[in-house]
Protein backbone atom coordinates (compact mmCIF):
# COMPACT_ATOMS: atom_id res chain seq x y z
CA UNK A 1 0.00 0.00 0.00
CA UNK A 2 2.76 2.21 0.28
CA UNK A 3 3.31 2.39 -3.24
CA UNK A 4 0.11 4.43 -3.79
CA UNK A 5 2.20 7.30 -1.39
CA UNK A 6 4.85 7.59 -4.06
CA UNK A 7 1.74 7.70 -7.01
CA UNK A 8 -0.45 9.65 -5.03
CA UNK A 9 0.99 13.66 -5.86
CA UNK A 10 1.93 13.30 -9.26
CA UNK A 11 -1.23 11.23 -10.31
CA UNK A 12 -3.91 13.66 -7.98
CA UNK A 13 -2.26 16.89 -9.92
CA UNK A 14 -2.48 15.36 -13.43
CA UNK A 15 -5.73 14.15 -12.36
CA UNK A 16 -6.99 17.87 -11.40
CA UNK A 17 -5.00 19.85 -13.66
CA UNK A 18 -5.30 17.51 -16.87
CA UNK A 19 -7.77 15.01 -16.31
CA UNK A 20 -10.71 17.24 -14.84
CA UNK A 21 -9.86 20.24 -17.01
CA UNK A 22 -10.01 17.52 -20.39
CA UNK A 23 -13.38 16.21 -19.31
CA UNK A 24 -14.35 19.58 -18.77
CA UNK A 25 -13.30 20.70 -22.15
CA UNK A 26 -15.78 18.24 -23.24
CA UNK A 27 -18.87 19.03 -21.71
CA UNK A 28 -18.43 22.89 -20.78
CA UNK A 29 -19.47 23.13 -24.69
CA UNK A 30 -23.27 22.77 -24.03
CA UNK A 31 -23.24 25.63 -21.47
CA UNK A 32 -23.36 29.38 -22.18
CA UNK A 33 -21.21 30.55 -18.83
CA UNK A 34 -21.54 34.07 -17.84
CA UNK A 35 -18.65 36.76 -16.72
CA UNK A 36 -20.17 35.77 -12.96
CA UNK A 37 -19.60 32.11 -13.65
CA UNK A 38 -23.26 31.42 -13.69
CA UNK A 39 -23.72 28.08 -15.51
CA UNK A 40 -26.66 27.71 -18.48
CA UNK A 41 -27.34 24.63 -20.10
CA UNK A 42 -27.82 25.50 -23.75
CA UNK A 43 -28.10 22.22 -26.10
CA UNK A 44 -26.00 22.29 -29.11
CA UNK A 45 -25.94 26.20 -29.58
CA UNK A 46 -22.54 26.94 -29.17
CA UNK A 47 -21.87 24.37 -31.60
CA UNK A 48 -24.65 25.56 -34.02
CA UNK A 49 -23.22 28.84 -33.60
CA UNK A 50 -19.57 27.66 -34.27
CA UNK A 51 -20.49 26.18 -37.46
CA UNK A 52 -22.33 29.67 -38.81
CA UNK A 53 -19.09 31.41 -37.67
CA UNK A 54 -16.88 32.44 -40.47
CA UNK A 55 -14.35 33.79 -38.52
CA UNK A 56 -13.95 30.13 -37.16
CA UNK A 57 -14.11 28.52 -40.12
CA UNK A 58 -11.50 30.98 -42.03
CA UNK A 59 -9.47 30.00 -38.22
CA UNK A 60 -9.58 26.08 -39.09
CA UNK A 61 -9.03 27.22 -42.62
CA UNK A 62 -5.68 28.97 -41.42
CA UNK A 63 -4.93 25.57 -39.31
CA UNK A 64 -5.12 23.41 -41.90
CA UNK A 65 -2.91 25.29 -43.90
CA UNK A 66 -0.39 25.61 -40.97
CA UNK A 67 -0.51 22.29 -40.44
CA UNK A 68 0.10 21.00 -44.21
CA UNK A 69 2.96 22.91 -44.40
CA UNK A 70 4.99 23.05 -41.14
CA UNK A 71 4.71 19.08 -40.44
CA UNK A 72 6.86 18.45 -43.67
CA UNK A 73 8.88 21.41 -43.28
CA UNK A 74 9.82 20.36 -40.25
CA UNK A 75 10.36 16.77 -41.11
CA UNK A 76 12.52 17.85 -44.12
CA UNK A 77 14.54 20.26 -42.14
CA UNK A 78 15.27 18.00 -39.27
CA UNK A 79 16.57 15.15 -41.12
CA UNK A 80 18.05 17.10 -43.42
CA UNK A 81 20.16 18.85 -40.68
CA UNK A 82 20.35 15.54 -38.69
CA UNK A 83 22.15 14.07 -42.07
CA UNK A 84 24.34 17.10 -42.68
CA UNK A 85 25.53 17.19 -38.80
CA UNK A 86 26.22 13.63 -38.90
CA UNK A 87 29.01 13.84 -41.91
CA UNK A 88 32.61 13.86 -40.73
CA UNK A 89 33.07 17.56 -41.32
CA UNK A 90 35.67 19.32 -39.36
CA UNK A 91 34.11 21.55 -36.23
CA UNK A 92 30.93 19.62 -36.70
CA UNK A 93 29.81 20.08 -32.86
CA UNK A 94 30.03 23.94 -33.31
CA UNK A 95 27.75 23.32 -36.44
CA UNK A 96 25.29 21.56 -34.49
CA UNK A 97 25.22 23.44 -31.56
CA UNK A 98 24.48 26.61 -33.77
CA UNK A 99 21.05 24.94 -35.54
CA UNK A 100 19.90 23.48 -32.42
CA UNK A 101 20.48 27.02 -30.60
CA UNK A 102 17.14 28.95 -31.40
CA UNK A 103 15.35 26.35 -29.46
CA UNK A 104 16.59 27.33 -25.92
CA UNK A 105 15.62 31.01 -26.71
CA UNK A 106 11.52 31.76 -25.98
CA UNK A 107 9.21 32.17 -28.41
CA UNK A 108 8.42 35.27 -26.74
CA UNK A 109 11.94 36.76 -27.80
CA UNK A 110 12.06 34.77 -30.47
CA UNK A 111 9.05 36.74 -31.49
CA UNK A 112 10.17 39.67 -30.84
CA UNK A 113 13.27 39.87 -32.16
CA UNK A 114 12.16 38.65 -36.01
CA UNK A 115 9.20 41.07 -35.61
CA UNK A 116 11.74 43.82 -35.40
CA UNK A 117 13.92 42.38 -38.71
CA UNK A 118 10.49 41.81 -40.03
CA UNK A 119 9.50 45.78 -40.30
CA UNK A 120 8.27 47.09 -43.20
CA UNK A 121 11.20 48.88 -45.37
CA UNK A 122 14.08 49.84 -42.81
CA UNK A 123 14.31 46.21 -40.86
CA UNK A 124 17.12 44.22 -41.45
CA UNK A 125 15.64 41.36 -43.43
CA UNK A 126 14.40 43.71 -46.34
CA UNK A 127 17.82 45.65 -45.94
CA UNK A 128 19.53 42.44 -46.82
CA UNK A 129 16.64 41.77 -49.40
CA UNK A 130 17.36 45.73 -51.09
CA UNK A 131 21.29 44.93 -50.72
CA UNK A 132 20.46 42.39 -53.00
CA UNK A 133 18.14 43.95 -55.13
CA UNK A 134 15.10 42.46 -54.14
CA UNK A 135 11.98 44.23 -53.83
CA UNK A 136 11.74 44.82 -49.93
CA UNK A 137 8.37 43.51 -48.77
CA UNK A 138 5.29 44.21 -45.66
CA UNK A 139 5.95 41.12 -44.39
CA UNK A 140 3.60 40.75 -41.26
CA UNK A 141 1.76 43.62 -43.13
CA UNK A 142 0.28 41.70 -45.96
CA UNK A 143 -2.44 38.89 -45.64
CA UNK A 144 -0.83 36.86 -48.49
CA UNK A 145 2.76 36.81 -46.19
CA UNK A 146 2.40 37.20 -42.46
CA UNK A 147 1.36 33.13 -42.24
CA UNK A 148 4.38 32.42 -44.13
CA UNK A 149 6.49 34.54 -42.02
CA UNK A 150 5.45 32.97 -38.60
CA UNK A 151 5.64 29.62 -40.63
CA UNK A 152 9.18 30.68 -41.65
CA UNK A 153 10.05 31.56 -37.67
CA UNK A 154 8.36 28.49 -36.10
CA UNK A 155 10.24 26.42 -38.62
CA UNK A 156 13.73 28.18 -38.04
CA UNK A 157 13.02 27.85 -34.01
CA UNK A 158 11.93 24.24 -34.11
CA UNK A 159 14.68 22.20 -36.91
CA UNK A 160 17.18 21.80 -34.32
CA UNK A 161 15.23 19.86 -31.81
CA UNK A 162 13.45 17.67 -34.66
CA UNK A 163 17.42 17.47 -36.08
CA UNK A 164 18.58 16.04 -32.32
CA UNK A 165 15.77 13.40 -32.65
CA UNK A 166 16.22 12.50 -36.08
CA UNK A 167 20.03 12.64 -35.32
CA UNK A 168 19.62 9.64 -32.11
CA UNK A 169 17.56 7.78 -34.88
CA UNK A 170 20.38 7.97 -37.40
CA UNK A 171 22.81 6.46 -34.77
CA UNK A 172 21.10 3.98 -34.08
CA UNK A 173 21.55 2.45 -37.68
CA UNK A 174 24.20 -0.05 -37.94
CA UNK A 175 27.16 1.30 -39.44
CA UNK A 176 27.78 -2.18 -41.32
CA UNK A 177 24.81 -1.82 -43.64
CA UNK A 178 26.39 1.18 -45.25
CA UNK A 179 29.54 -0.56 -45.84
CA UNK A 180 28.13 -3.86 -46.93
CA UNK A 181 25.97 -1.31 -49.79
CA UNK A 182 29.25 0.33 -50.07
CA UNK A 183 31.15 -2.39 -51.46
CA UNK A 184 27.77 -3.42 -53.52
CA UNK A 185 28.41 -0.30 -55.66
CA UNK A 186 25.19 1.62 -53.83
CA UNK A 187 25.59 5.43 -54.07
CA UNK A 188 24.60 8.02 -51.09
CA UNK A 189 21.17 8.29 -52.48
CA UNK A 190 20.45 4.66 -52.70
CA UNK A 191 21.89 4.04 -49.01
CA UNK A 192 19.52 6.73 -48.08
CA UNK A 193 16.21 5.86 -49.77
CA UNK A 194 17.23 1.82 -49.24
CA UNK A 195 18.59 1.84 -45.19
CA UNK A 196 18.35 5.34 -44.03
CA UNK A 197 14.53 5.95 -44.56
CA UNK A 198 13.31 2.24 -43.54
CA UNK A 199 15.30 2.66 -40.72
CA UNK A 200 14.22 5.39 -39.25
CA UNK A 201 10.37 4.47 -39.59
CA UNK A 202 9.94 4.78 -35.98
CA UNK A 203 12.03 7.95 -35.22
CA UNK A 204 10.21 9.29 -38.35
CA UNK A 205 6.55 8.37 -36.64
CA UNK A 206 7.11 9.74 -33.14
CA UNK A 207 8.37 13.19 -35.15
CA UNK A 208 5.33 13.32 -37.16
CA UNK A 209 2.38 12.48 -34.57
CA UNK A 210 4.71 15.08 -32.40
CA UNK A 211 5.00 18.01 -34.71
CA UNK A 212 1.21 17.14 -35.84
CA UNK A 213 -0.15 17.43 -32.64
CA UNK A 214 1.63 20.06 -31.47
CA UNK A 215 0.73 22.37 -34.64
CA UNK A 216 -2.78 21.51 -34.47
CA UNK A 217 -2.26 22.56 -31.28
CA UNK A 218 -0.68 25.53 -31.43
CA UNK A 219 2.10 25.01 -28.62
CA UNK A 220 4.47 27.08 -30.52
CA UNK A 221 2.04 29.07 -32.72
CA UNK A 222 0.16 30.59 -29.83
CA UNK A 223 3.17 32.39 -28.53
CA UNK A 224 4.46 33.94 -31.97
CA UNK A 225 0.95 35.00 -32.94
CA UNK A 226 0.17 36.45 -30.20
CA UNK A 227 3.74 38.76 -29.87
CA UNK A 228 4.01 39.01 -33.85
CA UNK A 229 0.36 39.60 -35.72
CA UNK A 230 -2.42 38.98 -32.92
CA UNK A 231 -4.12 36.90 -35.39
CA UNK A 232 -4.08 39.40 -38.35
CA UNK A 233 -3.58 41.30 -41.21
CA UNK A 234 -7.13 40.27 -41.85
CA UNK A 235 -7.07 37.17 -39.79
CA UNK A 236 -4.58 35.38 -41.90
CA UNK A 237 -2.73 34.18 -38.91
CA UNK A 238 -5.90 33.70 -36.85
CA UNK A 239 -5.30 29.95 -36.05
CA UNK A 240 -7.84 27.93 -33.79
CA UNK A 241 -6.39 27.90 -30.86
CA UNK A 242 -5.64 32.09 -30.95
CA UNK A 243 -9.22 32.57 -31.99
CA UNK A 244 -10.61 30.58 -29.37
CA UNK A 245 -8.37 32.16 -26.94
CA UNK A 246 -9.28 35.40 -27.80
CA UNK A 247 -13.19 34.30 -27.41
CA UNK A 248 -12.45 32.89 -24.41
CA UNK A 249 -10.45 35.69 -22.59
CA UNK A 250 -11.07 39.00 -24.76
CA UNK A 251 -14.67 37.98 -24.84
CA UNK A 252 -15.69 36.38 -22.04
CA UNK A 253 -17.42 33.47 -23.95
CA UNK A 254 -16.75 30.60 -22.23
CA UNK A 255 -18.94 28.31 -23.37
CA UNK A 256 -18.51 29.14 -26.91
CA UNK A 257 -14.50 28.43 -26.80
CA UNK A 258 -14.84 25.55 -24.78
CA UNK A 259 -17.15 24.32 -27.77
CA UNK A 260 -14.75 25.33 -30.62
CA UNK A 261 -12.08 23.55 -27.85
CA UNK A 262 -13.77 20.48 -28.04
CA UNK A 263 -13.85 20.39 -31.50
CA UNK A 264 -10.30 20.56 -31.95
CA UNK A 265 -9.95 17.92 -28.65
CA UNK A 266 -11.69 15.56 -31.48
CA UNK A 267 -9.45 16.40 -34.32
CA UNK A 268 -6.83 15.81 -32.46
CA UNK A 269 -8.04 12.08 -31.51
CA UNK A 270 -8.73 11.43 -34.61
CA UNK A 271 -5.12 11.89 -35.88
CA UNK A 272 -3.79 10.26 -33.42
CA UNK A 273 -5.94 7.08 -34.23
CA UNK A 274 -5.38 7.60 -37.66
CA UNK A 275 -1.38 7.78 -37.18
CA UNK A 276 -1.06 4.61 -34.98
CA UNK A 277 -3.61 2.86 -37.02
CA UNK A 278 -1.75 3.53 -40.66
CA UNK A 279 1.58 2.37 -38.65
CA UNK A 280 0.45 -0.50 -36.52
CA UNK A 281 1.53 1.31 -33.74
CA UNK A 282 4.51 2.96 -35.25
CA UNK A 283 6.10 -0.04 -35.82
CA UNK A 284 6.08 0.36 -39.34
CA UNK A 285 5.80 -3.10 -40.49
CA UNK A 286 4.64 -2.35 -43.58
CA UNK A 287 4.40 -5.05 -46.69
CA UNK B 1 44.08 7.67 -62.21
CA UNK B 2 43.45 8.19 -58.05
CA UNK B 3 44.54 11.71 -58.10
CA UNK B 4 41.57 13.79 -59.88
CA UNK B 5 39.15 10.89 -57.79
CA UNK B 6 40.72 12.35 -54.20
CA UNK B 7 40.90 15.95 -55.19
CA UNK B 8 36.96 15.86 -56.45
CA UNK B 9 36.53 14.18 -53.44
CA UNK B 10 38.18 17.15 -51.66
CA UNK B 11 36.32 19.51 -53.73
CA UNK B 12 33.54 17.69 -52.20
CA UNK B 13 33.95 18.02 -48.65
CA UNK B 14 35.00 21.68 -48.91
CA UNK B 15 31.90 22.33 -50.70
CA UNK B 16 30.26 20.34 -47.67
CA UNK B 17 32.24 22.18 -44.75
CA UNK B 18 31.53 25.60 -46.06
CA UNK B 19 27.86 25.26 -46.97
CA UNK B 20 27.54 23.57 -42.98
CA UNK B 21 29.60 26.48 -41.76
CA UNK B 22 27.33 28.91 -43.71
CA UNK B 23 23.93 27.68 -43.04
CA UNK B 24 24.83 26.99 -39.34
CA UNK B 25 26.06 30.95 -38.81
CA UNK B 26 22.97 31.95 -40.76
CA UNK B 27 20.45 30.19 -38.29
CA UNK B 28 22.78 31.77 -35.47
CA UNK B 29 22.29 35.43 -37.01
CA UNK B 30 19.20 37.05 -35.72
CA UNK B 31 20.39 36.05 -31.90
CA UNK B 32 23.07 37.49 -32.63
CA UNK B 33 21.20 40.42 -34.47
CA UNK B 34 19.17 40.81 -30.88
CA UNK B 35 22.10 41.12 -29.12
CA UNK B 36 23.63 43.52 -31.73
CA UNK B 37 20.46 45.91 -31.62
CA UNK B 38 20.38 45.81 -27.67
CA UNK B 39 23.52 47.79 -27.55
CA UNK B 40 22.49 50.32 -30.34
CA UNK B 41 21.25 53.67 -30.24
CA UNK B 42 17.32 54.21 -31.54
CA UNK B 43 18.99 56.13 -34.49
CA UNK B 44 21.05 53.26 -35.20
CA UNK B 45 18.80 50.13 -34.96
CA UNK B 46 17.69 49.88 -38.32
CA UNK B 47 21.44 50.27 -39.59
CA UNK B 48 21.34 46.60 -40.90
CA UNK B 49 24.98 46.42 -39.67
CA UNK B 50 25.55 43.60 -36.63
CA UNK B 51 28.04 45.61 -35.37
CA UNK B 52 26.86 48.59 -33.27
CA UNK B 53 28.83 52.05 -34.38
CA UNK B 54 28.47 53.62 -31.26
CA UNK B 55 27.66 50.82 -28.82
CA UNK B 56 25.84 51.98 -25.09
CA UNK B 57 24.63 50.39 -22.21
CA UNK B 58 21.91 52.92 -22.01
CA UNK B 59 19.05 50.80 -23.05
CA UNK B 60 19.84 48.16 -20.33
CA UNK B 61 19.69 50.94 -17.72
CA UNK B 62 16.73 52.14 -19.01
CA UNK B 63 15.43 48.33 -18.41
CA UNK B 64 16.92 48.07 -14.83
CA UNK B 65 15.92 52.00 -13.49
CA UNK B 66 13.06 52.67 -14.62
CA UNK B 67 10.71 48.95 -15.13
CA UNK B 68 10.87 46.95 -12.18
CA UNK B 69 12.31 43.99 -14.05
CA UNK B 70 14.59 43.04 -10.90
CA UNK B 71 11.42 42.19 -9.95
CA UNK B 72 10.13 39.98 -13.23
CA UNK B 73 13.58 38.30 -12.81
CA UNK B 74 13.42 37.45 -9.25
CA UNK B 75 9.76 36.28 -9.75
CA UNK B 76 10.48 33.94 -12.48
CA UNK B 77 13.22 32.45 -11.21
CA UNK B 78 11.22 31.55 -8.25
CA UNK B 79 8.47 30.13 -9.75
CA UNK B 80 10.76 28.28 -12.46
CA UNK B 81 13.01 27.21 -9.82
CA UNK B 82 9.81 26.13 -7.79
CA UNK B 83 8.44 24.11 -9.85
CA UNK B 84 11.76 21.93 -11.35
CA UNK B 85 12.38 21.00 -7.30
CA UNK B 86 8.97 20.12 -6.77
CA UNK B 87 8.19 18.64 -10.43
CA UNK B 88 11.71 16.11 -10.11
CA UNK B 89 10.85 15.21 -6.35
CA UNK B 90 7.18 13.81 -7.07
CA UNK B 91 8.21 12.52 -10.34
CA UNK B 92 11.04 10.66 -9.13
CA UNK B 93 8.78 9.19 -7.02
CA UNK B 94 6.18 7.95 -9.19
CA UNK B 95 8.35 6.74 -11.62
CA UNK B 96 10.44 4.85 -9.09
CA UNK B 97 6.63 3.00 -7.99
CA UNK B 98 5.87 2.46 -11.59
CA UNK B 99 8.99 0.78 -12.39
CA UNK B 100 9.76 -1.11 -9.20
CA UNK B 101 6.93 -1.88 -6.95
CA UNK B 102 3.95 -3.81 -7.62
CA UNK B 103 0.41 -3.07 -6.56
CA UNK B 104 -3.13 -3.18 -8.35
CA UNK B 105 -3.89 -1.72 -11.48
CA UNK B 106 -0.25 -0.40 -11.85
CA UNK B 107 -0.43 -0.66 -15.60
CA UNK B 108 -3.60 0.74 -16.40
CA UNK B 109 -2.83 3.95 -13.28
CA UNK B 110 0.48 4.43 -15.48
CA UNK B 111 -1.70 3.93 -19.17
CA UNK B 112 -4.00 6.67 -17.93
CA UNK B 113 -0.86 8.78 -16.74
CA UNK B 114 0.63 8.47 -20.09
CA UNK B 115 -2.00 8.94 -22.23
CA UNK B 116 -1.86 12.72 -21.00
CA UNK B 117 1.39 12.87 -22.92
CA UNK B 118 -0.39 14.11 -26.08
CA UNK B 119 -2.95 17.01 -24.36
CA UNK B 120 -1.26 20.45 -24.82
CA UNK B 121 -2.00 23.73 -23.04
CA UNK B 122 -3.73 25.56 -25.56
CA UNK B 123 -6.19 22.77 -26.10
CA UNK B 124 -7.35 22.74 -22.43
CA UNK B 125 -6.73 26.42 -21.10
CA UNK B 126 -9.72 27.44 -21.16
CA UNK B 127 -11.70 24.62 -18.87
CA UNK B 128 -8.24 25.23 -16.86
CA UNK B 129 -8.18 28.47 -15.95
CA UNK B 130 -12.28 28.12 -14.61
CA UNK B 131 -10.99 25.82 -12.68
CA UNK B 132 -7.99 26.96 -11.49
CA UNK B 133 -10.38 30.38 -10.94
CA UNK B 134 -12.54 28.30 -8.71
CA UNK B 135 -9.86 26.76 -6.66
CA UNK B 136 -8.80 30.47 -5.72
CA UNK B 137 -5.58 30.58 -7.24
CA UNK B 138 -5.96 33.40 -10.08
CA UNK B 139 -3.10 36.30 -9.52
CA UNK B 140 -0.97 34.24 -6.55
CA UNK B 141 2.28 32.22 -6.97
CA UNK B 142 0.57 29.37 -6.06
CA UNK B 143 -1.74 29.69 -9.39
CA UNK B 144 1.37 30.11 -11.07
CA UNK B 145 3.20 27.27 -10.09
CA UNK B 146 0.99 24.60 -9.16
CA UNK B 147 -0.42 23.46 -12.14
CA UNK B 148 2.63 23.36 -13.72
CA UNK B 149 4.20 20.89 -11.64
CA UNK B 150 2.62 18.04 -13.46
CA UNK B 151 3.31 16.50 -16.67
CA UNK B 152 4.05 12.84 -17.55
CA UNK B 153 6.70 13.71 -19.55
CA UNK B 154 8.96 13.80 -17.12
CA UNK B 155 7.31 10.46 -15.43
CA UNK B 156 7.64 8.38 -18.19
CA UNK B 157 11.37 9.01 -18.22
CA UNK B 158 12.03 8.78 -14.85
CA UNK B 159 10.07 4.82 -14.71
CA UNK B 160 12.12 4.24 -17.82
CA UNK B 161 15.37 4.79 -15.95
CA UNK B 162 14.95 3.22 -13.01
CA UNK B 163 13.68 -0.10 -15.20
CA UNK B 164 17.01 -0.22 -16.19
CA UNK B 165 18.62 -0.26 -12.95
CA UNK B 166 19.54 -3.98 -11.61
CA UNK B 167 17.07 -5.71 -9.21
CA UNK B 168 19.22 -6.99 -7.23
CA UNK B 169 19.90 -3.50 -5.38
CA UNK B 170 16.63 -3.59 -4.26
CA UNK B 171 16.48 -7.04 -3.21
CA UNK B 172 19.45 -6.40 -1.12
CA UNK B 173 18.06 -3.80 0.10
CA UNK B 174 15.13 -5.47 1.18
CA UNK B 175 17.30 -7.96 3.07
CA UNK B 176 18.73 -5.94 4.89
CA UNK B 177 15.55 -4.16 6.27
CA UNK B 178 15.44 -1.06 4.59
CA UNK B 179 11.72 0.21 3.86
CA UNK B 180 10.25 1.31 0.02
CA UNK B 181 10.87 4.92 1.05
CA UNK B 182 14.65 4.04 2.33
CA UNK B 183 15.23 2.16 -0.98
CA UNK B 184 13.86 5.59 -2.76
CA UNK B 185 15.54 7.75 -0.65
CA UNK B 186 18.75 6.27 0.04
CA UNK B 187 19.53 3.96 -3.57
CA UNK B 188 17.75 5.20 -6.08
CA UNK B 189 17.85 9.00 -5.93
CA UNK B 190 21.54 9.19 -5.56
CA UNK B 191 21.72 6.81 -8.46
CA UNK B 192 18.96 8.63 -10.39
CA UNK B 193 21.61 12.47 -10.06
CA UNK B 194 22.88 12.60 -13.76
CA UNK B 195 19.28 12.30 -15.02
CA UNK B 196 17.82 14.32 -12.60
CA UNK B 197 20.38 17.30 -13.07
CA UNK B 198 19.40 16.82 -16.96
CA UNK B 199 15.80 17.07 -16.55
CA UNK B 200 16.63 19.94 -14.46
CA UNK B 201 18.11 21.86 -16.80
CA UNK B 202 15.61 20.79 -19.17
CA UNK B 203 12.67 21.53 -16.90
CA UNK B 204 14.22 24.90 -15.61
CA UNK B 205 14.49 26.23 -19.39
CA UNK B 206 10.88 25.45 -20.46
CA UNK B 207 9.45 27.22 -17.18
CA UNK B 208 11.49 29.80 -17.50
CA UNK B 209 10.46 30.49 -20.97
CA UNK B 210 6.53 29.72 -20.08
CA UNK B 211 4.16 32.59 -21.23
CA UNK B 212 0.75 31.32 -22.40
CA UNK B 213 -0.27 30.29 -18.67
CA UNK B 214 1.53 33.01 -16.76
CA UNK B 215 0.12 35.44 -19.19
CA UNK B 216 -3.93 33.80 -18.40
CA UNK B 217 -3.53 33.45 -14.98
CA UNK B 218 -2.15 37.15 -13.82
CA UNK B 219 -3.44 40.20 -14.22
CA UNK B 220 -1.45 41.63 -11.16
CA UNK B 221 1.62 43.81 -12.50
CA UNK B 222 3.59 42.44 -9.46
CA UNK B 223 3.55 38.57 -10.24
CA UNK B 224 4.28 38.87 -13.84
CA UNK B 225 7.28 36.46 -15.33
CA UNK B 226 9.97 38.25 -17.64
CA UNK B 227 8.16 36.56 -20.92
CA UNK B 228 4.35 38.13 -20.04
CA UNK B 229 6.76 41.69 -19.30
CA UNK B 230 8.43 41.38 -21.96
CA UNK B 231 5.53 41.16 -24.32
CA UNK B 232 3.32 43.47 -22.57
CA UNK B 233 6.64 46.39 -23.38
CA UNK B 234 5.87 46.09 -26.80
CA UNK B 235 2.51 47.43 -26.40
CA UNK B 236 3.77 50.22 -24.21
CA UNK B 237 6.63 51.39 -26.36
CA UNK B 238 6.32 50.27 -29.86
CA UNK B 239 8.52 52.40 -30.92
CA UNK B 240 11.26 51.88 -28.26
CA UNK B 241 12.58 48.66 -29.96
CA UNK B 242 15.50 49.48 -28.63
CA UNK B 243 14.66 49.00 -25.07
CA UNK B 244 12.72 45.95 -26.29
CA UNK B 245 15.49 44.26 -27.85
CA UNK B 246 17.64 45.01 -24.60
CA UNK B 247 14.92 43.11 -22.42
CA UNK B 248 15.22 40.35 -24.21
CA UNK B 249 18.72 39.85 -24.70
CA UNK B 250 18.44 39.66 -20.39
CA UNK B 251 15.47 37.68 -20.63
CA UNK B 252 17.26 35.07 -23.51
CA UNK B 253 20.38 35.37 -21.61
CA UNK B 254 20.03 32.89 -18.93
CA UNK B 255 18.87 30.53 -21.55
CA UNK B 256 21.64 30.68 -23.22
CA UNK B 257 23.90 30.01 -20.71
CA UNK B 258 21.87 27.16 -19.60
CA UNK B 259 22.45 26.02 -23.29
CA UNK B 260 26.32 26.18 -23.18
CA UNK B 261 27.00 25.10 -19.90
CA UNK B 262 24.80 22.15 -20.11
CA UNK B 263 24.40 21.44 -23.98
CA UNK B 264 25.26 17.48 -23.59
CA UNK B 265 22.08 17.34 -20.70
CA UNK B 266 19.78 18.92 -23.16
CA UNK B 267 20.42 17.05 -25.58
CA UNK B 268 20.55 14.14 -23.93
CA UNK B 269 16.75 14.98 -22.72
CA UNK B 270 15.44 15.51 -25.50
CA UNK B 271 16.91 12.51 -27.05
CA UNK B 272 15.12 10.43 -24.66
CA UNK B 273 11.87 11.77 -25.85
CA UNK B 274 12.08 10.34 -29.05
CA UNK B 275 11.29 7.19 -27.37
CA UNK B 276 11.47 3.72 -28.33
Amino acid sequence: MAAFLFILPDSLGLLIFVGIPMGLALSLGFFSVDGFGGYKFVWFANYIRMLHDPLFLKSLWVTVVYVLVLVPGLYVTGLGLAVLVSQKIPFIAVWRSLFFMPYVVSLVVVGLTWKVMLIDKVGFVNSVLQLLHLPSRSWLGDPNLALGAILLVTIWFLMGYYMIIFLSGLQEIPREYYEAARIDGAGPWAMFTKITLPLLRPTSFFVLLVSTVSAVAGSQAFDLIYVMTKGGPANSTSLAVFYIYEQAFQFNNYGYAAAMASFLVIILLLITIALFALTRGGRFHLG
Amino acid sequence: MSAPISSGLRFGRWTLFLSTALLAILTASPLVWMISAAFKQPAEIFNSSLIPQHPTLENFSYVFTQLPFVRYILNTFFIAGTITVVALFFHSMAGFAFARLKFPGRDLIFLSIFSTFLVSLPVIIVPLFILVQRLGMVNNYAGLIVPAIFNAFGIFLLRQFYLGIPSELQEAAIIDGASYWGIYWNIMLPLSRPILSALAVFFFLVNWNAFLWPLTITTNQDLWVVQVAIASFQNQYSASWNYIMAASAVVALPTLLLFFFFQRQLVESIKTTGLK
